[in-house]
This record gives C-alpha cells, structure tokens and sequence, in this order.
C-alpha cells in the first residue's frame, strides 16, 4: 500500500482534499479558541479599565525573568514546529523527527520554567485570598488573571506537548507517513499557543514595567 | 433499545441498510456512521428530554396550590433548576442539529459522511461524559442557582453541586463545538458535483447558519463556567464585589453565548420547517434567497443582542438603547421568514399530514413568540414585567412552541426515511393537534399572570393568580400525554408499520433519493445535482 494510500480517511476521495479539510477544521477550531481566551481577555480589559493602579500595582510583581525566558523558549519552538512542517513536506523523515523532538523539549522546558515561577510566586504570597499582600483594588484581580490566564494557557501547551509526542512516536513506528495532513494541524495548534503567550507577555509582565 | 429496533426489523432478504450493517453493542459504540451516531444522539437526548420535563411537571404540580404545599423552596429552586440545565442543554440545543442535521444533513448535499467521521462519533462520547457531570450533580442533590448560573449566587452563596453542572456543560459545550466544526466543513468540502451554494436545501443552510454560532458562542460560554469554577473551587474572586470583582461582567460573558443560543435551538427548526411546507404545499419555498440571507443574518445578528437580558441589571441607558435597537433589528429577518412561509402555502395544493401539522404549529407559536419578544426588547416594557411569567410565556413559545415543534416536525417527515416504517397518521395527527392544545392552554395564560405581575421561580404566590396556574398546570398535563403519545405510535411502528418505500411524502430532497432506511453508504453511486432544491412544480 503507498504511503498516500494509508494516510486517506473515508469519506476522502483525495489526499490533497483531505489536507484542505483538516486545515480548514484546524483554523475553525483556532478561531473558537480565540473567543475561548477572548472571555479572559476581556475581563482583564474590563478590570484593567477599572483599576488601572491596581493593575500597575500588581504587574510590577510578575518576574519578568522569568516571563522573558519563556518567551525565548516557546517561540523557539515554534521555530522548530515550522521547520518539523516544511521537512515532513520535503520528505526529510531524520530532520522531522529531531524537530518533533526539540519542540516538544522546548514546550517542556516551558512548562519547567513556569514551575519555578509559580513555585516563587507562591513563595512570595501572590496568591489570591484573604492573606494577599497587596492592598490596592485591583491588585489582586490582577493577580487572579494571572493565574488564570497562564494555567489555561499551560493546559493548551500541555496538550500540544501530548500531541507532538503522540506524531513522534507514530512516525518513529513508522504509523504515520510524512505526507499525513496531522503535521500541519498539530502544528497550526502549536503556533497558536505559541502566540497566545506572546499575546501575555506584555498583559500580565511588560505593563507594570512601561514607566 | 438499539436492539429492539433491531429485533423487530424484517429479516428476510433485507436490502443492506446502516441498520443491519452490524448488530453487535460495539457496532453502534464504535461506529463512524453519521446515521448511528444520529441514533445515538437522538436516544441520549430522547432520555434528557422526559428527565426534564419530569422535573416541570412536579414544578407545575406545586404550582396549584399558592401556599407552596409539596416543595420546600429549596427543592423547588432545584427542580427548576435542573428543568433549565437539562432542556437547554442537553435536550435543545443538541436537539435537530446532533440527531436529524447528522442523519440527514450529509444525505443532503450527497455525501458518503460527515467531514470526520471519527470526531463525529467523539463529539457524542464527549457529549455522554458531560452528561455523566450532570446527572452526578443531579443526583448529588442539584443545584438551586436557575440554569442562568449567576454570581454571586454561583460562586459565593449556592449550595449544591454548581461545580459538577458546570463542569457537565462546559465539557458538553466541546461536544457542540466538535459537531459544528463537522458540519461546517462537511457543507463546504462534501457537496455532490452540482451541488452550489444556491442549490442547498434550507435545513442544510440552517444547519449551516447554527454550527457557526455554535463554534463562536461556546467557547465564550466555556470560559464564563470555567471562571465560575475557578472562583467558586480554587478561590479566584474573578467576580467578587469585595475584591472590585464585577458580577455583570458574568452576566455579558453569559449572556454573549446564552443569547445566541436560542438561534442554535431555534434555527435548524427553521429548516426543518422549510422543508416540510415546501413538500406539503407543493411548491418551492417562496423567497429562497431571501430566507437563506435572513438564516444568516439572524445568525450574525443574534450575536449582538445579548444586552437586552440585561435591561434592569443596572448597565448605562445608552447600552439599553442600543441594544434594544438590535433586537429590534433582528425581528425583521425572523419576519422575513415568517412572511415567506406564509406565501409559500398560498396557492399551493395542502395536505394537512402530521408534519405539517407541527411545521404549521411552529409558524403560529413562533410568531407569538417572537411578537412577545418584540415587547421585551422595547425598554419600558421589559423593566415592568422582568422576571416575570412574561418572559417564561415568550421564551417558552420561542423554544417549545418553535424549536420542539420543529423537532417533532422533522421526526414525523423524516421517521420514515429513519426507521423505513410509516406511523399511524390519524395518532400522529391526534398527537400533534394534543401538542399544540397543551401548549396553548399550559402557555397562554402565563402571559397574563406575568403582565398582572406574577414572578418567576417563587413557588409561593399571591392567591389572585391561582386560578391562571391551575389552567396552565392543567395544560402541562395535556402537553404531557402529547409527549408520551408519540414514545408509543413510534415504537410501535417499528414492528408494525407499512415499509415507507424510498419516497413515501413525494418529496424533492436528494435523501429521498436513496432506500428507506439508507445503506451505509446513503447512495449506490456518486450523485450530481442539476436543479434547484423544492422543485415540486413538476411533481
């Protein structure tokens, strides 16, 4: 059986038509996405818009160290995710499977730096309730976001971890041909937790900074 | 059930259809076949639908009596509660578009399958492991926070399991999210050659309309229950006043998904509605660009009206006015619709069978309803009677008189296509004439004790307005038997009912082109289509 011939789904006639149709389902899902974090977004908007003090107050707080290096690290990743693409379309089975594996160690090392970082932000009390150190209105609310936003998004890039793992594997048994659509619909997944963070890093680390 | 229906399906020399495809229990689990998966959907929802109504009826039962006689207010904001989870849900708003949209809708355009037949089989799993939340919050003992979930009540005050229904709906949103995806991408890359844009069937444009509000209100909606979550579990006072929370911001995240939603519900019956007048009137529905641009405008539109759920909860005067301006706004597609369904009947050759019956009992009630709404959405009118029997009068003619109107409908024109067996028409008459007199008598007369001031989810009343609940408790019971009624003719005609044949209503759609019920594979060769749907001038 070819390559092209196992990768084909019913109710596909062609490869070529079923690509189209997981990425087209690939970006509709990215979109609902979009509004899923859109909720968080906006009550940070809303908040922000309120107690803009608190806000400031708060950001001052975040370890941008911390922030920055993740911010390094993820679209470096993102980096090797693309490469990982364009290999798997230029046939390069060695060069996808090393950047599979980079991708998904970037995305661990992510998920790394963001446990020291919640580890010192525990440490140092930023934890919504009744002993939160800062009294500001809108201080905390800042900080609920916080964490919010950020274990959403570690949840997403955990996904996308289990999922870059899942195609290493299938391609190491050899399950997965290279001219299989997933490559590219994993990796538009990963591009959008990818930008989701980017998205973060001024909202929750370079605000309180700006002055 | 799946194997009753098996058991009573003719054996001999049956013609391959998706029902006798495979008769083992992991056939139907595991199967990839839209039709199955339809099946199994419309047997959860089927199972939902009476739980709910369960729970009104004894809500309609304390009714009677304005002294609260059965019910603590306890179980009554419970049983309320769970009424309002359930139909929402995990009845309506999976209603026409997971059971009769999966079966029918790729049938249609003349495709094998859906896009993705695996996630479409996911989608149903997803939807079950939302379910098993919700019933464990139910049998946990429920929760009393209405099904709107607001804060503070959710996050600070409730008792209950809100953390469990929460998680039930949030998980089933994703089921939603799945199938529209599905649908949309099956509309746009499975049509059969010569199947354009134009030539859709409405219920497949309706379909269409509702999966884009579905994959663009719910993730909203996940997001709203998931900060009620983190607030009511981990702590995170997102909408606590004391912390400068704000509780409306809830409510604008709630209702940005929950507004929209009604157009989830009541859009597919839309469709169906479409579909079922064309073929009993004989002739083309009239207008059909005109009714799929207002299908989507409603659907754009319908997404900017959430304000208006709003009007007392104390936003500026200036959101008010435009909000009730788009609400305003959106009654003139829905007004489009009903103007063309009623030129569509006139002059054509009407046969009054089953179908028709509910599809004409929509068109009546959903214009009450929507005429209603109308009244809510002017400001003065809506702060007199907010949270009042008003508003349940008019919402319950938009989504029992229109959308479960449209469901039966669609069950009655497409059962034999489903099953192959045709139903006793005189008892499917009986039931939908029974359905509409329920209505009528269990719903009318909420408006006036709603207009005269009667509040909603209080089961102790004033004694001036017993009398209006007594007649609708006594419609509750009619509407009860109608519900029930068909659970009986239906099954019955399983075993019993003459075979349907491919085409028993004469009916245009590609769907009936096939055998009753279809194979596996809905047709014996790739079809091409070469007129416009509806197209019953020749017929």
């Amino acid at each position: 059986m070819s390559e092209t011939a196992r990768v084909i789904n019913e109710p596909w006639p062609s490869l070529p038509r079923q690509r189209e149709a997981v990425t087209f389902a690939v970006w509709l899902f990215l979109a609902t996405e979009v509004l899923f974090f859109g909720g968080l977004f906006l009550g940070y908007t809303v908040y922000r818009w309120l107690y803009p003090e608190g806000f400031l107050i708060g950001a001052q707080e975040t370890d941008i160290v911390y922030g920055v290096s993740n911010t390094a690290i993820i679209m470096t990743s993102s980096l090797t995710m693309a490469v990982a693409v364009r290999a798997a379309e230029q046939d390069m089975r060695r060069m996808v499977f090393r950047c599979l594996i980079a991708t998904a160690l970037f995305g661990l090392a992510f998920l790394v730096v963001k446990g020291f970082e919640y580890y010192d932000d525990i440490i140092r009390g930023f934890v919504p309730g009744p002993h939160f150190p800062l009294h500001q209105t809108g201080a905390e609310l800042f900080w609920t976001f916080y964490w919010v936003m950020t274990a959403v998004h570690a949840i997403h890039l955990t996904i996308g971890i289990g999922m870059v793992a899942t195609l290493t594997v299938l391609l190491h048994r050899r399950k997965l041909p290279l001219v299989s659509p997933a490559y590219e619909g994993v990796a538009l997944y990963w591009h959008l937790v990818d930008i989701i963070w980017v998205v973060l890093l001024p909202l929750l680390y370079l605000i309180g900074r700006a002055s | 059930m799946t194997d009753a229906i098996l058991d009573r399906l003719p054996q001999a020399k049956q013609p391959q259809t998706y029902l006798n495809e495979g008769y083992t229990l992991s056939s139907w689990l595991l199967t990839t076949d839209h039709k199955r998966v339809a099946i199994l959907y419309a047997l959860s929802i089927t199972f939902f639908f009476f739980i709910g109504g369960a729970a009104i009826s004894l809500v309609r039962l304390e009714l009677i009596s304005p002294n609260g006689m059965m019910l603590t207010d306890e179980q009554y904001n419970r049983l309320f509660t769970l009424h309002g989870i359930i139909m929402v849900w995990f009845f309506l708003v999976p209603s026409i578009p997971t059971t009769f949209g999966n079966f029918l809708m790729p049938m249609m355009i003349g495709a094998k399958d859906v896009a993705f037949p695996r996630l479409n089989i996911m989608s149903w799993y997803i939807f079950v492991i939302g379910a098993l939340f919700t019933i464990y919050a139910l049998i946990a003992g429920g929760v009393d926070t209405g099904w709107t979930f607001y804060t503070p009540l959710s996050t600070l005050y409730a008792n209950g399991s809100v953390i469990a229904a929460a998680a039930g709906v949030f998980v089933a949103g994703f089921s939603s999210i799945a199938t529209g995806i599905n649908f949309i991408a099956t509309v746009h890359l499975q049509r059969a050659p010569g199947m354009h844009w134009k030539r859709l069937p409405l219920f497949v444009w309706s379909i269409y309309a509702t999966s884009i509000v579905m994959i663009l209100a719910t993730p909203v909606l996940a997001m709203s229950l998931l900060m009620i979550v983190a607030e009511r579990w981990l702590g995170m006072p997102i909408f606590n006043p004391a912390n400068g929370g704000d509780p409306l911001l809830f409510q604008h995240l709630f209702w940005f998904y929950s507004h929209p939603a009604v157009y989830i519900m009541v859009l597919p019956a839309m469709g169906v509605v479409s579909e079922v007048l064309a073929c009993f009137a004989r002739k083309a529905v009239f207008g059909y660009t005109a009714m799929v641009i207002s299908l989507m405008s409603i659907a754009v539109v319908g997404f900017l009206v959430w304000g208006h759920h709003m009007f007392v909860s104390g936003q500026s005067q200036f959101a008010n006015l435009v909000f009730s301006f788009l609400s305003f706004i959106v009654a003139v597609p829905s007004a489009i619709k009903v103007f063309n369904w009623t030129a569509t009947l006139y002059g054509g050759r009407i046969t009054l069978k089953a179908p028709m019956l509910y599809a004409m009992s929509f068109i009546g009630l959903f214009t009450i309803g929507g005429l209603t709404g109308l009244f809510l959405a002017s400001v003065p009118i809506d702060i007199h009677v907010t949270d009042t029997y008003f508003v349940v009068a008019h919402f319950h003619f938009i989504m029992v008189g229109g959308a479960v109107s449209g469901f039966f409908a669609a069950l009655h024109f497409w059962w034999p296509k489903i099953t192959g067996r045709m139903y006793p028409d005189n008892w499917a008459r009986i039931g939908a004439m029974t359905t509409f007199l329920g209505f009528i008598v269990t719903f009318m007369p909420q408006f006036f004790m709603g207009y005269a001031g009667m509040p909603r989810r209080y089961h102790v009343y004033p004694e001036q307005f017993q009398a209006y609940n007594v007649v609708s408790s006594v419609g509750a019971v009619i509407l009860a038997v109608a519900y029930l009624l068909p659970l009986f003719y239906l099954t019955w005609s399983l075993r019993y009912g003459k075979p349907a044949g491919r085409n028993p209503w004469d009916a245009t759609g590609l769907e009936w082109q096939t055998t009753s019920p279809p194979p596996k594979e809905n047709f014996d060769r790739q079809l091409v289509v070469s007129a416009a749907p509806y197209d019953y001038e020749n017929t």
